[in-house]
């Protein structure tokens, strides 16, 4: 009977619907930065708050730019992939301490190590918002020429790691 | 260590699951009957491993282990007891186990008081279950490890305030036993259709397991409006949010098969009616967790960061639902039909019942998802708001009730009109006319008012007369039909605390000064200033209000501003004078210079009723299932075999 | 009554009841949808005037301004391009904060000031409302092609 198929086609009907938009959201949210230059910022250092670091004394290196802060769960679950990476010098790593107190900043960096060469702090988000930060963490890959080639939202995982940074900073350092 | 011992239990437990889900089934299908008998033992070590595994990360969040990623992001040091202990299902992972523990409580349940069914029954009822189970098992393992380590962290972030609450420690287990229970209904269901057996036992056998889990979830959904009631901080009490309307939706399916389950034990009829609807309020269940749990509804953001976890959950989905659905559209044609009926009967006021429920889940279903498959496509951000829910859902429930009035006293295959519309004149006439003037001792005449009040009195009216029918003919005690009744009338009391609180609601948000009165339905509140105070996890001010009634002194309330010290999050904890015939609510708002206070005043009318009326729902439910009739037919169907 | 008569008179309640319920959801759902603008296309004038839609991104710094009774808010709402002027009367949920996400429903008056009937900002500090970030990353892409990078 014809009449008990209808039930199984209607779902059949949803799940595809339910695949497409599986599909169709991307992977990685094209952030509309990439290609573009790092938005400018002027910010004081965690280490050293006399001292200010902008995107532009970078010029001319690659680098990671990694947004996260002390209250961020997901941030420390990165922390021991982004040690291992500046353990192995293979790219430089600036971070910037996203709406945070600069003590618990600092008290984290003390007691799991410091992967970055410099922190920056953005204590209220100002410069966050330029980089359309909207979920700690987030890293950011910055060519020689200060523009940005590749984003990634949430933490940072080893495949990603490989498959998509590495070779890119390789590529970017020749 | 407990971490990875909870990790290993699961495993074992997945493992278990995939013995259960297959061994009985075959051996069922096949005629082997030491395969079949591995059924029961499975579903009880099965049990035993996921409730292990529950109590190592219990155990993880009571001993503040930081190493566990779950514990570091929703729990903190400073967390009461209490609270790290609810942290355990805060998270989407520890949510996931919580909703195995349960599919693996009501398996043990059917372990336990299946003796009246076959061998083979059981068999197939519990493989079902075991695989449905091994998918959850394995979503978890793969998807979302609730005991992912990582380096020791110093302190957790702290539980999300708002689920920082004694209604949350009972809310999510009650909640999920009447989703998870509906897999029971589901199982007996799959489980007739691979046996060809569909008939007036299958649907005794399912019917109280079916209402214990629909009282469940009229509980579990009673507390999460109670919860949002008072916890939000700005008094609604429902709020066609996706999620509640995630638990919504299977509520109304499981309704329209408790009914339509009615009809298949008593005539037979509505057979393969009665396996879809037992289909569908799980599949309900399922896509409702999923999509509440996987943050897909609030945040499409979350799908994309974790397109493991969506994929996963829609492979399950198609597995689970269109296996099924596809073993309906072979299967459902050899059930035959039942017993016929007449244009006018009580079968066919199921059935109108049934088709209003199934529409009303439709449109709910729709505006739920509507925005999110928008979203997904790109084609723009909408939203469907309350007035959507509020329109489609008044239309369709008021011939519900109505009909639910009529439908106990009708009578099976056809009913004699004149008799009934005799036996039931009186009570019409003076339900409408009581209807039309109760409204005018609130004050104001309101059509709506007039509406709500003639749907609960004329539930009640005619609960009243079908009792008084049932004594005058000397029948005696039936668990069954009393808790019908009491069931109805819970409706009917809902109906009424909804239609008052909606009509007659006062809210003021005002600056009050100290020393300054507001006036409120009669109501005097005085605003004696807010102090600071400090509690274990947090710190934040304590406001006074003093609430008079013609210079009487009536309560004293103290809401609450918080701010969590660990993740720096405000929050408002209201204050209620609870009361019978209204609630008086109170919230703060901002502090404004001076010691002045913005502060929210609610004269709330009968809105417990809303509750009241739920919990009575349930009981008559859980009254129902204590009806001889389903144990009765225990040592039938042992005479039988 | 034959019945064939009844299963006749079964098939047309059932037809016109599915007709009528049809309308009554679809109908609901026409209008009472609530569409979404970002405030750089309610500066283009593709917002509507005539009923309410929601507005996202998030509330400018130094925008919020109380009114004398203290429950009135006047507040700008930014996607870092435009800014929408917004009036509520009412208490503002906990996590509304200047510099932070925010969605308003309501509707715009003559003046087109965004009067909103509705605030919300998300349960959760770490992630802004979807609707606001959208917004916000709708307003990047449009002002990155309008300044090329040089």
């Amino acid at each position: 009977m014809k009449r008990f198929l209808i039930p199984l086609g209607i779902f059949v009907v949803l799940a595809g619907f339910l695949f497409a938009g599986l599909k169709l959201n991307p992977r990685e949210v094209p952030s509309p930065l990439i290609g573009k230059p790092a938005p400018d910022f002027k910010l004081a250092l965690l280490s050293d708050p006399a001292k200010q670091l902008s995107p532009a004394d970078l010029r001319g290196k690659v680098w990671l730019f990694n947004v996260w802060a002390s209250w961020c769960a997901s941030c420390r679950q990165e922390h021991d992939l982004l040690l291992d990476l500046s353990r192995h010098g293979v790219v430089l790593i600036y971070g910037m301490d996203y709406k945070d107190q600069p003590g618990d900043a600092q008290a984290v960096l003390d007691r799991f190590g410091n992967p970055y060469v410099e922190t920056v702090v953005d204590p209220d988000g100002r410069a966050g918002i330029n980089y359309g930060v909207y979920g700690v963490p987030e890293t950011y890959l910055i060519d020689k020429n200060g523009i940005i080639r590749y984003k990634h939202t949430g933490p940072l995982t080893g495949e990603v790691l490989e498959k998509k940074i590495l070779p890119l900073v390789k590529e970017l350092q020749q | 260590m407990i971490p990875e011992l909870g990790h290993f239990s699961l495993i074992l437990a997945l493992l278990l699951a995939l013995v259960q889900g297959t061994l009985p089934l075959v051996g069922a299908a096949r005629n082997i009957p030491a395969w079949v008998s591995v059924a029961k033992p499975a579903a009880r070590a099965q049990f035993l491993f996921v409730a292990i595994a529950f109590g190592c990360l219990a155990y993880s969040f009571l001993t503040n282990d930081f190493s566990v990623v779950n514990v570091t992001r929703n729990s903190h040091s400073r967390l009461p007891e209490v609270y790290r202990f609810t942290a355990t299902w805060g998270s989407h992972e520890g949510s996931m186990l919580l909703w195995t523990v349960t599919l693996a409580l009501w398996t043990l349940a059917v372990t336990q008081f299946s003796r009246h069914l076959t061998d083979d029954m059981v068999a197939r009822v519990v493989g079902v279950m075991g695989l449905v189970s091994f998918g959850l098992l394995l979503f978890l393992l793969v998807t979302s490890n609730p005991f992912l380590r990582m380096p020791m962290a110093m302190d957790g972030s702290d539980l999300n305030p708002l689920l920082q609450d004694p209604g949350m420690v009972v809310h999510p287990p009650i909640l999920y036993m009447g989703y998870v229970g509906f897999s029971v209904a589901f199982a007996f269901a799959i489980a007739a259709l691979l046996s060809g057996k569909l008939d007036a036992s299958w649907a005794r056998w399912s019917r109280p397991w079916t209402t214990a889990a629909w009282a469940f979830l009229t509980i579990g959904i009673m507390m999460g409006s109670w919860w949002a009631y008072y916890e939000l901080g700005w008094g609604g009490w429902w709020f066609w949010d996706p999620v509640e309307n995630a638990s919504l939706m299977p509520w109304l399916v499981g309704t329209a098969l408790i009914h339509s389950l009615a009809v298949t034990e008593k005539r037979g009829s509505f057979k393969a009616w009665t396996v879809f609807l037992a289909i569908g309020a799980f599949s309900l269940s399922l896509l409702g967790t999923f999509l509440v749990r996987s943050g897909v509804l609030s945040s499409v953001h979350a799908f994309a960061t974790d397109p493991t976890r969506g994929l996963f959950i829609l492979i399950f989905l198609v597995v689970v639902i269109g296996g099924s659905l596809l073993l309906f559209a072979l299967r459902a044609s050899h059930v035959g039909l039942g017993g016929r009926f007449a244009l006018v009967s009580r079968e066919s006021f199921l059935m109108v019942n049934n088709i209003l429920l199934l529409t009303a889940t439709g449109a709910v279903l729709l505006g739920t998802l509507y925005p999110l498959f928008l979203d997904a496509l790109g084609l723009g951000k909408i939203s469907v708001g309350p007035p959507y829910f509020n329109s489609v859902f008044v239309p369709l429930v008021t011939p519900l009730i109505f009909l639910s009035g009529i439908g106990p006293l009708a009578r099976w295959k056809q009913v004699n009109v004149p008799e009934l519309a005799h036996r039931l004149k009186w009570g019409f006439g003076g339900s409408v006319l009581v209807a039309l003037l109760l409204p005018f001792t609130m004050g104001e005449w309101k059509p709506m008012v007039s509406l709500g009040c003639l749907l609960s009195l004329w539930i009640a009216v005619t609960v009243a007369i079908s009792v008084r029918g049932r004594m005058r003919t000397g029948a005696g005690w039936s668990a069954n039909f009393y808790g019908m009744h009491l069931a109805h009338l819970g409706v009917a009391v809902t109906v009424i605390g909804v239609t008052m609180v909606s009509t007659y609601q006062t809210e003021r948000n005002v600056r009050m000064e100290v020393g300054d009165t507001v006036t409120v339905k009669g109501y005097t509140f005085r605003f004696d200033g807010a102090e600071d105070m400090e509690g274990p996890n947090y710190r934040g001010a304590r406001g006074t209000l003093e609430v008079s009634r013609d210079g009487k002194p009536v309560s004293i309330l103290r809401p609450e501003k918080r701010i969590y010290t660990a993740s720096g999050m405000p929050f408002t904890e209201s204050a209620i004078d609870y009361g019978f015939t209204r609630d008086l609510y109170t919230a703060l708002g901002e502090s404004l210079d001076g010691g002045a206070w913005s502060v929210r005043l609610f004269h709330k009318p009968f809105v417990v009723w809303i509750w009241i009326g739920s919990v009575l729902m349930a009981l008559g439910g859980f009254l129902a299932i204590t009806d001889r009739r389903y144990r009765a037919s225990r040592k039938k169907g042992r005479a039988e075999a | 009554m034959k019945s064939r008569h009844k299963k006749l008179i079964l098939v047309a309640i059932a037809v016109i009841a599915l007709g009528a319920v049809a309308a009554l959801v679809l109908n609901a759902f026409r209008s009472n949808l609530v569409f979404f603008f970002s405030p750089t296309q309610v500066a283009k004038g593709e917002a509507p005037h005539d009923r309410s839609f929601r507005i996202g991104g998030l509330v400018e710094e130094g925008s919020l301004r109380r009114e004398k009774d203290g429950v009135t808010a006047h507040f700008r709402i930014t996607d870092t391009a435009q800014t929408t002027s917004v009036t509520y009367t009412g208490l503002l949920p906990d996590l509304f904060k200047e510099g932070k996400g925010v969605v308003a429903e309501g509707r715009l008056n003559s003046d087109g000031v965004f009067v909103a009937q509705q605030v919300l900002a998300k349960h959760d500090e770490n992630y802004m409302p979807p609707e606001a970030a959208s917004a916000l990353e709708q307003a990047q892409k449009a002002q990155k092609t309008i300044v090329a990078p040089k």
